[in-house]
């Protein structure tokens, strides 16, 4: 898988948007990532998965700059990764969602999601004070494409409702929109199904599913649920511990032994 | 007792203005409250430090002239020039918006994620060091604004108001300015914060640090803007207290008269800050009136004077016990 692949589902995948070398994690004595590689490549949806505690979530901290591995390399569309700051990397097209919903809470959907476009929007301070002009005009370009971000999330009517008010599923989709709304080149998905509700989940699977199929957006998700994972991903990395114990399609995944003991075997009792 | 009446209604209005001059003070304390959640105690030294530059500048004083002049042994005090007041003007907004990157790249940058007592002491520490430095500046005489704002009493109302009652209020023109550019500052502030990309990237990062650095939005970019925005109201308010009472290092302590103002709006409420300073002011004003008059000495047997010192911190106290959050203030409530 040099030169990516075709999924059985006939989609073509495309290079590496992103390589992981060797990232070890530390905090002090604790190495919550040990010694850990693998690649997203473009256009697929990629799955990192594990039991709780496994280091998924500090995974996702490294690849958007929250947490700076004391070793290994990360290469971004084929180039070694300085040290970055979250909001730089976020200007480098990596957008995420939280898995305890990191929403603006006071704002409404609309400025959610319009402040997902913020690393789109150029002009600066005081030509905003002025507003006619440039100001107004991005501000308009920017807004069409946010108003296509809720129609194609189907929350057209929850637009001006503060999202501190929203239902959990629907903040849960908000927020998902927010990180579309930058058309991100590559799109971190924390947990996006933990603690939904079964017809919830099918929503969010959809969604996610649509977005890498409308946009060719490539996505990369960590989840609990191991049955939903399987279902939308093309290629899943299992954590356990800090490490990697496999990597490989689902299938690939489900039959690998090490998986079967340290993840289902827990899992299934 | 009609008399007594009228006076009462000017005391409450000429309060209800003053309170807006407070509010002024109180803007700047909630805007920065609100994007970093540090209480910045250098409010009122920044009012002063921007008054202070204003009339150097516009004067033509030379900056640190007595250092100069000990250094080298020169006796340089005066370019020889006079600006304009618009050039003046903008070159101290200039100066405050320098003076923000410094504090955010010297000072703020080496303390995020500090207790927010940390980030209060060295507001503290900053409020003295730029008192200081504004001494030496400019040195530390009693300046006076020149600029063009109406001051003394507005003949209409005091014509209008003595045709229609027998007795005309005494409201100063300069209240009245304070009152409508408060107002407008407000407005504008309030738009600019709804509207424009900056205003949403402020309210984002005054929401949810992470999610804002998520966003890609630079915290410590915002926080010059806000810190900036923070130095021109202090110009604002240190122009309007100058002109008031003379640019003096005791314009520092507006920041008590701002306190009371936001325990009771609220410190992260800009309309809180502005119904707080009105409520502040006019209270203040009623209270001393009826404390003070003779029909209240009749009655009680006593009177009471200078009750302005202490009387904002009691009703803001007594606000405090009933609603911690402030008029307008976020409620917060911790999930257990």
């Amino acid at each position: 898988m040099s030169d990516g692949y075709v999924t059985p589902d006939g989609r073509t995948i495309g290079g590496k948007v992103l390589e992981m070398r060797n990232i070890t994690l530390r905090f002090g004595g604790v190495v919550a990532i040990k010694d850990i590689s693998f690649d997203i490549r473009e256009g697929e949806i990629r799955a990192i998965i594990g039991p709780n505690g496994a280091g998924k979530s500090s995974m996702l901290n490294v690849i958007n700059g929250f947490y700076h591995p004391q070793e290994g390399e990360i290469l971004f569309h084929g180039e070694v990764r300085k040290p970055m700051k979250p909001f730089q990397i976020a200007q480098q097209g990596v957008a995420r969602t939280f898995q305890n919903i990191a929403l603006f809470k006071g704002m409404s959907t609309l400025d959610n999601i319009m402040t997902g476009r913020f690393t789109h929007m150029k002009t600066n301070i005081f030509s905003q004070m002025i507003w006619k002009g440039p100001a107004e005009r991005e501000e308009q370009e920017n807004r069409e494409i946010v108003e296509k971000v809720i129609d194609f999330l189907e929350i057209q009517a929850i637009r001006k409702t503060p999202v501190g008010a929203l239902p959990y599923g629907l903040q849960k989709r908000v927020e998902l929109g927010r990180a579309l709304a930058a058309q991100p080149k590559l799109l971190l998905l924390d947990e996006p199904m933990a603690g939904m509700n079964v017809e919830e989940k099918e929503d969010m699977s959809r969604f996610i599913l649509d977005v890498n199929d409308e946009f060719g957006t490539t996505i990369t998700l960590i989840e609990h649920d191991m049955g939903v994972v399987m279902d939308i991903s093309d290629r899943v990395v299992v954590m356990d511990y800090g490490k990697k114990i496999g990597d490989g399609t689902p299938d690939e995944v489900r039959n690998n032994q090490d998986v079967i003991d340290a993840y289902l075997g827990v899992d299934h009792g | 007792m009609y008399d007594q009446l009228l006076y009462g209604i000017e005391a409450a209005i000429n309060g209800l203005m003053t309170g807006v001059m407070y509010s002024l003070v109180a803007l700047g304390f909630v805007l920065i409250f609100k994007a970093s959640g540090i209480f910045n105690y250098a409010q009122g030294v920044m009012a002063l430090f921007a008054a202070l530059t204003l009339v150097g500048i516009q004067s033509g004083q030379v900056p640190f002239a007595h250092l100069i002049n000990a250094l080298f042994g020169t006796k340089v005090h005066h370019f020889g020039w006079t600006l304009p007041a618009v050039a003046a003007i903008l070159l101290t907004i200039g100066v405050m918006i320098l003076f923000a990157w410094l504090v955010e790249r010297y000072l703020l940058k080496h303390l995020v994620n500090q207790e927010p007592i940390i980030l209060f002491m060295a507001t503290i520490g900053l409020a003295y060091f730029m008192e200081g430095v504004g001494d030496l500046m400019w040195g530390a005489e009693i300046k006076k604004i020149d600029l063009p704002i109406p001051q003394g009493i507005n003949e209409t109302i005091d014509s209008l108001t003595y045709d229609w009652f027998g007795y005309g209020f005494y409201i100063d023109n300069l209240d009245i300015t304070a009152s409508i550019i408060a107002i407008f500052l407000v407005i504008s502030l309030t738009i600019f914060s709804q509207y424009s990309t900056t205003g949403r990237a402020l309210r984002a990062v005054a929401d949810d640090h992470q999610a804002a650095l998520s966003v890609g939005i630079s915290l410590r970019s915002i926080w010059v803007i806000v810190w900036g925005l923070a130095g021109f109201i202090a110009l604002v308010a240190g122009v309007m207290w100058g002109a008031k009472s003379g640019v003096q290092s005791s314009l520092s302590l507006i920041t008590l008269k701002a306190l009371p103002v936001l325990m009771l709006g609220g410190f992260t409420s800009i309309p809180g800050a502005i119904i707080g300073g009105m409520i502040i002011g006019m209270g203040e004003k009623v209270f001393e009136f009826v404390v003070s008059s003779s029909w209240f000495g009749d009655a009680m047997g006593f009177t009471m004077n200078a009750t302005e010192n202490w009387f904002a911190y009691v009703l803001a106290l007594i606000f405090l016990v009933f609603r911690p959050q402030g008029l307008f203030g976020e409620k917060i409530i911790e999930r257990v």
